[in-house]
């Protein structure tokens, strides 16, 4: 804590030295939003028939499902009482976005993942149920809900809901992640943060970022798989990516020239805290490495013709800069948010830890814990084509 | 000597019952009784602050009162109440130079020489107990509410320690107390205001620049002082509703 009043320049109102949310609140909005983007992904084959991205289908709702199930982990081990944390369910503050926001978590998690997952894969779950046995056969019994039916008339109800499921999913997915941006862009006394945009920025960023990361799982699991790439699924994938990515930078910047052009009270303020501090996170990472680069990547691909590989290549590079850009996107809103003064007079910095509970290691674990969490769901659930005839 | 089904859910139905009266029972001596103020009608009260920069001398006493009174942690970041010294040179309200060295704690060490052109006052610091009060409306469980008599009070045993309340709140008055990791803040001495009391920093200071009021009490000096005097709140375009009133609030201040 000594260190800290080292850190301040100029004058920040006491009580402000300190940061209040670490870098664990930055993975918080990161996480939420490469599931509402993989879930968006999942709909366009469902609800509005690209038959191209149908390879990804079934991965994007596990790699949802994945990174949803770690969402909430960050914030509980944020939370000063993370024991009293149940009390948001049982005596919710119905005014505040926070607490409004476990109900549309668990909405979305319960209601529109889970069921959709089920649905799409009780036909399959019921197959391994027969064909495996012991320890095993118990567990998909249990997770058929022990119901051995998979008649033609059963199938086609579960179709029927898994469409209606989705069709209520997309906007529940849109609302899980505009709510995250309304959590910061409704607080006033932030101008950082205080803005309408602030839900759509955030929605559009998880689209680009969870599309990004769906991308990238099904490159490396078809490379481990050793099965070759649906090269038109990845170019279908990758237009997607740049449309969204185009709106999303153009709300970014709007943004940005909406601030510039009206220059109020905390305009000076910040726009040294982004010359400074913010330069390289948010001009250079953000914008430039994590945003025009893998803009310009992508374009380049509807533009010149060029081989399987190079494109492949591409992707590649432009998804995992996404991935990047998107971070650096949330650690500048929300670490950004907090190193001016409210009083518009001073800087404060944010001074990350390693191994301490909200350091760098934790960090680390929360954003590895998916992939272990997808690679059991995959395990689980094949989501890959399915190659045997029913039987 | 078989019990038959009735007489199981009798006896275990009484038993979860008194076990969770038992609970119960022993959640409110745990917790304590609330300190009797027997005189003392939520009704018939709304409190307000008024500041007089006018009168502040930056003495620091308010400060020191209120960390003794209110256990507050002595390190420089933690303040229910603090002291600002603005320093405006040329009367350039755009740029003031501020510094508030301990919160104003130890007084302030002498920085500016008279004469130099420049206007310098203090400002002191508190919440603002305000009527729409951005903290309350994020707090997700409820742990900090408007009490009925306009104070803006936490709930230590309730607060999960989110903080979003310490983002919320324009001001810059609530911080994380490391001891309980729960949010803190100005009380404004409620344990003494319901008994008569003043705040303890209105107790402390020299120069009566700080004054409790009671907006609901017609006969309360504050109704005098707000018609004496051209008062402002800090950041009135927050719209908070604050209900700290300072005389003599000059435009650099925020």
């Amino acid at each position: 804590m000594e260190s800290l009043i080292h850190g301040v320049e100029g004058f920040m109102y006491p009580n402000e030295i300190e940061l209040q949310w670490s870098i664990l609140i930055v993975l918080y909005p990161y996480i939420t939003g490469l599931v509402a983007g993989a879930f968006i992904l999942a709909s366009l084959e469902r609800v509005f028939k690209v038959e191209e991205v149908r390879p990804t289908y079934r991965l994007a709702l596990l790699t949802a499902l994945a990174f949803l199930l770690v969402a909430p982990l960050p914030l509980q081990l944020h939370l000063g009482h993370p024991e009293r944390a149940f009390e948001m369910f049982l005596t919710p503050h119905t005014t505040s976005a926070m607490a409004m926001f476990g109900f549309v978590y668990l909405w979305y998690l319960m209601v529109v993942l889970v069921v959709e997952i089920w649905l799409d894969y009780r036909k399959e779950i019921v197959l391994m149920a027969r064909r495996s046995t012991g320890v095993m056969r118990q567990m998909y019994r249990a997770m058929a809900l022990w119901s051995d039916n998979i008649s033609e008339r059963s199938l086609q109800i579960d179709d029927k809901v898994g469409r209606f499921i989705t069709i209520v999913g997309i906007p529940s997915a849109f609302l899980l992640h505009g709510y995250v941006g309304f959590i910061f862009g409704s607080v006033k006394a932030n101008p950082w943060w205080s803005t309408t945009l602030m839900p759509v920025v955030f929605l559009f960023s998880a689209m680009v970022s969870g599309i990004a990361l769906v991308m990238l799982v099904y490159m490396v699991a078809s490379w481990r798989r050793g099965t070759p790439i649906d090269m038109r699924c990845l170019d279908t994938i990758a237009r997607y990516l740049l449309y969204t990515f185009i709106i999303d930078f153009a709300l970014e910047m709007l943004d940005l020239v909406h601030r510039i052009y009206e220059a109020d009270e905390s305009f000076k303020s910040l726009d040294f805290m982004v010359h400074t501090q913010l330069y390289v996170p948010h001009i250079v990472i953000q914008i430039v490495l994590g945003t025009i680069l893998p803009i310009a990547l992508l374009g380049l691909v509807q533009l010149v013709r060029l081989r399987e590989g190079i494109r492949k290549g591409l992707y590649a590079t432009a998804g995992l800069l996404t991935l990047i850009g998107i971070f650096a996107m949330r650690w500048n809103v929300v670490i950004g948010g907090q190193l001016f003064s409210k009083s518009f007079l001073g800087y404060t910095t944010y001074k990350l830890d390693f191994a301490t509970r909200e350091g760098l290691l934790p960090a680390i674990i929360f954003l590895i814990l998916p992939f272990l969490i997808l690679w059991v769901l995959v395990k689980l659930l094949p989501p890959w084509e399915r190659e045997e005839p029913a039987a | 000597m078989g019990i038959d089904r009735r007489e199981f859910l009798k006896g275990t139905g009484k038993f979860i019952l008194l076990t969770s009266a038992a609970a119960l029972a022993w959640d409110s001596l745990i917790a304590g009784r609330p300190e009797a103020a027997p005189n003392y009608n939520l009704q018939d009260h709304w409190w307000g602050f008024t500041i007089d920069i006018e009168k502040c001398i930056g003495c620091g006493s308010c400060v020191r009162a209120c960390k003794t009174e209110n256990d507050v942690l002595l390190e420089p970041y933690y303040f229910r109440t603090w002291v600002e010294r603005y320093h405006v040179p040329k009367g350039d309200i755009e740029h003031p130079e501020v510094d508030s060295p301990n919160g104003g704690y130890d007084g302030f060490p002498p920085r500016y020489k008279p004469g130099d052109g420049s206007k310098n006052f203090f400002v002191p610091k508190l919440c603002n107990h305000c009527a729409h009060s951005p903290c309350t409306q994020v707090c997700p469980v409820g742990a900090t509410f408007d009490s009925p008599d306009g104070v803006i009070l936490v709930d230590k045993t309730y607060c999960i320690g989110c903080r979003y309340c310490v983002q919320a709140c324009p001001y810059g008055c609530r911080f994380i107390d490391p001891r309980t990791m729960t949010v803190d803040k100005c009380s404004l001495c409620y344990h003494r205001i319901t008994k008569g009391l003043t705040t303890a920093c209105c107790e402390t200071c020299p120069t009566g620049a700080r004054m409790l009021g009671d907006l609901k009490n017609p006969k309360d000096p504050i109704h005098e002082f707000l018609r004496t005097h051209k008062v402002q709140v800090l950041k009135p375009q927050m719209a908070t509703g604050a209900k700290a009133y300072y005389n003599g609030l000059d435009g650099s201040v925020r």
